[in-house]
């Protein structure tokens, strides 16, 4: 028997704009709306709106099909502004009952390694977005860019969840396999879901390259796979990025009709079901998995280097984390919607140097010609933020000053 | 076989005031290392300079220099070369040709005879002024010639050629068997001007000998509080000092303990230092005049950052060697060496603003000074003079395969 689930990331950043050094204060729009648009839309064209589709079609033509998201509050804010239409269609999809919402922090962000005091804001603002979109609340767990430690296992099993989601990699799991339910140290009935990343990544990363032996992935072969793992496990945990369909993997790659016939094709099997990832952390716990270092999806490394290896990022978020209660103390949500939108994990990434001369994935996905622009830009920003916030203050003492002499 | 490569060139160290001398130097060098016999013609300067220069590239001997009479130097234009002239004992200047042009065809002629008594597979000639020379090699012997292009007149003189000049560089790249730009910017500048065939055009980008001893002195900031930024080259109007002064002007208005070095000679030189006096920079500029050699080096271990503002840079070998000096670089996106240095700065030289940006925040928050030196320096272990030595062989296999 071997229970499959997706689960599929959604996520846009607020992309910054080119701020410099003269904008300081002058300008308060940090975020490039332009850009922001044109890129909402070009994905939505390219990805949201024919897998939406695509997998609606699946959802109706195969009734034990299903599937499960995460998706972002700064995703979805951008689809609410500037593609109202790709809701309506995650809509329709929660409509079928056959596809689960799973909870994150709102802003895509790193907070949980920082502050613990926003990390729990942000999920609680990213469950509220889910339980006025799409009436659920979500009792899945996954940390952005799956950054999990065991500390993060016991703050998620306080807050209720069910089961919570990371990276299946040898680093934790040493020579035992992904496609069993674990669950975390010191936990108590929480599961630990892990992505087997050797089946994901064919998808993925794999599925276009014509360098690999297995070029062309074809249904057939696909589900093979798949079935080879009944006798071997009990689950199959496909975890993505949701712009893997028709962004990262264009269209012309034949992804679409991958997966139109690789479902039925994978439904053939007598043993092979989909589950969500709540119906999956009923399973039991096969083993308990230990987690004391902080690991992730990204890069061979499964760590968090590609956010926090360099002194730019380290020196950038710690003085971003550095002024979260006098932002708050302000009480403006202007100011502190600013602020909560820099600690999306994206402006990190974007000032990774690990492999920027190697023009490699990190060089693809940036707005910048190169990491120490995007460093500058944050800067420029969280100068100018910080400026603002002084203002605030001096009204705030000049206006109460006023109470007391009047 | 060996190879043998008859090499026209204009300078050769020590005799040098450009890029051009260690390039051809250093093409030497990686050439001799891959066992291929060079014969350098090169003019010999007067002033007592006829060292032996053989020595300088390697023991075994695989360099020979030809010397022709010449006081023949690169970025010389007429002006400059009448003024060379003057300078001459009156008994030495009948040795020498009375202007430019007329020079280059004395060392066409004596470079011809050379080329008679040589014996060669192949004939490689660097810039205008040696065109002819290969091109008359080429007739003499039957040999391919392969034309290399480090600099045009139009990146010399701000696209307003001397005729002359950019006439001969026509006629150079027409009759090559094959060109080499060091640059695809060189090589889009050439395409630009000149109706070449893009087909017979190669590029190799420069490297830098990373076995240098100077990069080791660790020379530190003779300034106390303030940084430094530093600027190295030619004064010229192809340089940008002009932009480097425009640059320094808004960076004071945001960080006023800023030190501005402009080190090299050129005729732009009193112009830029009036303009700093009028602006009211005078005690934030240092003008140490022509640094050469070590001095160079030291310059770069002193600045916490090295500006090349050129408006037009064929390749700008100085930034690989500020990088190879830990010392981060902003380079202008009109180079060359824009193209293969990843961890630098690259600003248009025309945008004072994103430069003044770069510099200011450069200067105001050490993690980008730190991430900069560590990623750059890393990053120029990649340049070397093998690397160039060996795309110049293939293209040598590929002409002589036709």
């Amino acid at each position: 028997m071997v229970d499959i689930c997706f689960y599929f990331q959604v996520h846009q950043p607020f992309r910054m704009r080119h701020y410099n050094i003269f904008d300081i204060g002058k300008k308060e729009d940090y975020f490039d709306d332009a850009k922001n648009k044109e890129i909402a839309q070009k994905v939505a064209n390219k990805c949201y709106r024919p897998t939406n589709q695509m997998l609606l079609e699946l959802l109706e033509q195969n009734p034990q099909f299903k599937i499960s998201f995460s998706i972002t509050g700064t995703a979805l804010d951008q689809f609410e502004q500037y593609t109202p239409d790709v809701i309506e269609s995650f809509k329709k999809l929660a409509a079928t009952g056959r596809c689960e919402f799973i909870g994150e922090t709102y802003y895509h962000s790193l907070s949980f390694l920082y502050s613990r005091s926003e990390f729990l804001e942000q999920v609680q603002m990213h469950r509220d977005k889910m339980k006025s979109l799409f009436g659920v609340e979500p009792t899945i767990f996954r940390n952005t860019e799956l950054i999990y430690n065991n500390e993060l296992a016991s703050a998620i099993e306080e807050l209720g969840y069910k089961a919570i989601i990371t990276e299946g990699t040898e680093k934790i799991l040493g020579w035992r396999s992904p496609n069993y339910v674990y669950h975390p140290k010191n936990c108590g009935k929480l599961k630990l879901l892990l992505k087997n990343y050797k089946l994901s990544d064919d998808i993925a990363f794999r599925f276009s390259n014509r360098e690999w032996k297995e070029w062309p992935l074809t249904a057939d072969k696909y589900a093979n796979w798949v079935n080879a793992i009944n006798g071997n496990g009990n689950c199959l945990n496909l975890f993505m990025d949701y712009e893997t369909f028709g962004e990262h993997q264009w269209e012309d790659t034949g992804i679409f009709d991958f997966m139109r016939h690789m479902i039925p094709k994978v439904l053939e099997h007598p043993d092979n079901t989909f589950v969500t990832p709540s119906e999956l952390s009923l399973q039991d716990a096969f083993d308990e998995v230990d987690v004391p270092f902080t690991i992730s999806w990204a890069d061979l490394e499964r760590d968090v280097s590609a956010w926090l290896g360099n002194t730019m990022q380290q020196s950038s978020i710690a003085k971003l984390y550095a002024f979260e209660t006098q932002i708050k103390r302000s009480a403006d949500p202007k100011l502190i919607d600013a602020w909560r939108k820099l600690t999306t994990s994206d402006h990190f990434y974007y000032m990774c140097t690990k492999w920027f001369s190697d023009g490699d994935v990190h060089k693809y996905f940036s707005p910048y010609e190169s990491p120490y622009d995007a460093f500058i830009s944050f800067m420029n920003i969280l100068h100018d933020l910080k400026l603002r916030l002084g203002k605030h203050e001096e009204k705030l003492v000049v206006s109460s000053e006023g109470k007391v002499v009047s | 076989m060996v190879m043998k490569v008859l090499m026209f060139g204009w300078e050769f160290p020590p005799m040098k005031s450009g890029g051009l001398g260690t390039a051809c130097f250093d093409l030497c060098r990686g050439l001799t290392e891959k066992d291929v016999e060079v014969t350098f013609v090169v003019p010999k300067l007067p002033k007592g300079m006829n060292s032996d220069f053989a020595k300088l590239v390697g023991a075994n001997q695989q360099v020979k220099i030809r010397e022709v009479d010449s006081i023949l130097s690169p970025y010389m234009h007429s002006k400059s070369y009448a003024e060379e002239y003057e300078y001459l004992d009156s008994n030495m200047k009948d040795n020498y040709g009375k202007d430019l042009m007329a020079e280059v065809d004395r060392y066409t002629r004596a470079a011809a005879l050379i080329a008679r008594k040589e014996n060669f597979d192949i004939i490689h000639a660097h810039d205008w002024m040696t065109y002819e020379a290969g091109l008359i090699a080429k007739q003499h012997s039957g040999k391919p010639l392969v034309a290399h292009m480090h600099a045009t007149e139009f990146d010399r003189t701000g696209e307003n050629p001397n005729y002359d000049i950019s006439h001969r560089e026509f006629t150079g790249l027409a009759g090559a068997d094959l060109v080499i730009a060091n640059s695809n910017f060189t090589k889009d500048n050439v395409l630009k001007h000149y109706s070449v065939d893009s087909e017979k055009m190669r590029v190799v980008h420069w490297g830098i000998d990373p076995e240098n001893p100077h990069y080791d002195i660790g020379e530190i900031s003779p300034f106390k509080d303030e940084k430094m930024v530093l600027f190295i080259g030619r004064v010229t109007l192809q340089k940008g000092p002009d932009y480097f002064v425009k640059l320094a002007k808004s960076v004071l208005d945001f960080e006023p303990n800023t030190k501005f070095v402009l080190a090299g000679n050129g005729d732009m030189l009193p112009r830029v230092i009036e303009q700093v006096a009028d602006m009211g920079m005078s005690d934030n500029f240092v003008f140490p005049g022509f640094l050469k050699g070590e001095d160079v080096h030291r310059a770069f271990q002193m600045a916490d950052l090295y500006v090349m503002p050129s408006v037009s840079e064929p390749f700008g070998l100085v930034a690989l060697e500020s990088v190879k000096n830990g010392t981060p670089t902003l380079v202008s996106k009109q180079s060359g060496v824009s193209e293969v240095l990843d961890h630098c700065f690259k600003v248009d030289f025309w945008n004072i603003d994103e430069m003044t940006n770069k510099v200011v925040s450069f200067l105001r928050h050490p993690e980008l000074s730190q991430s900069l030196s560590e990623n750059s320096k890393i990053e120029s272990d990649k340049f070397n003079l093998i690397e160039p030595a060996k795309k110049c062989i293939d293209c040598y296999n590929e002409v002589l395969s036709w």
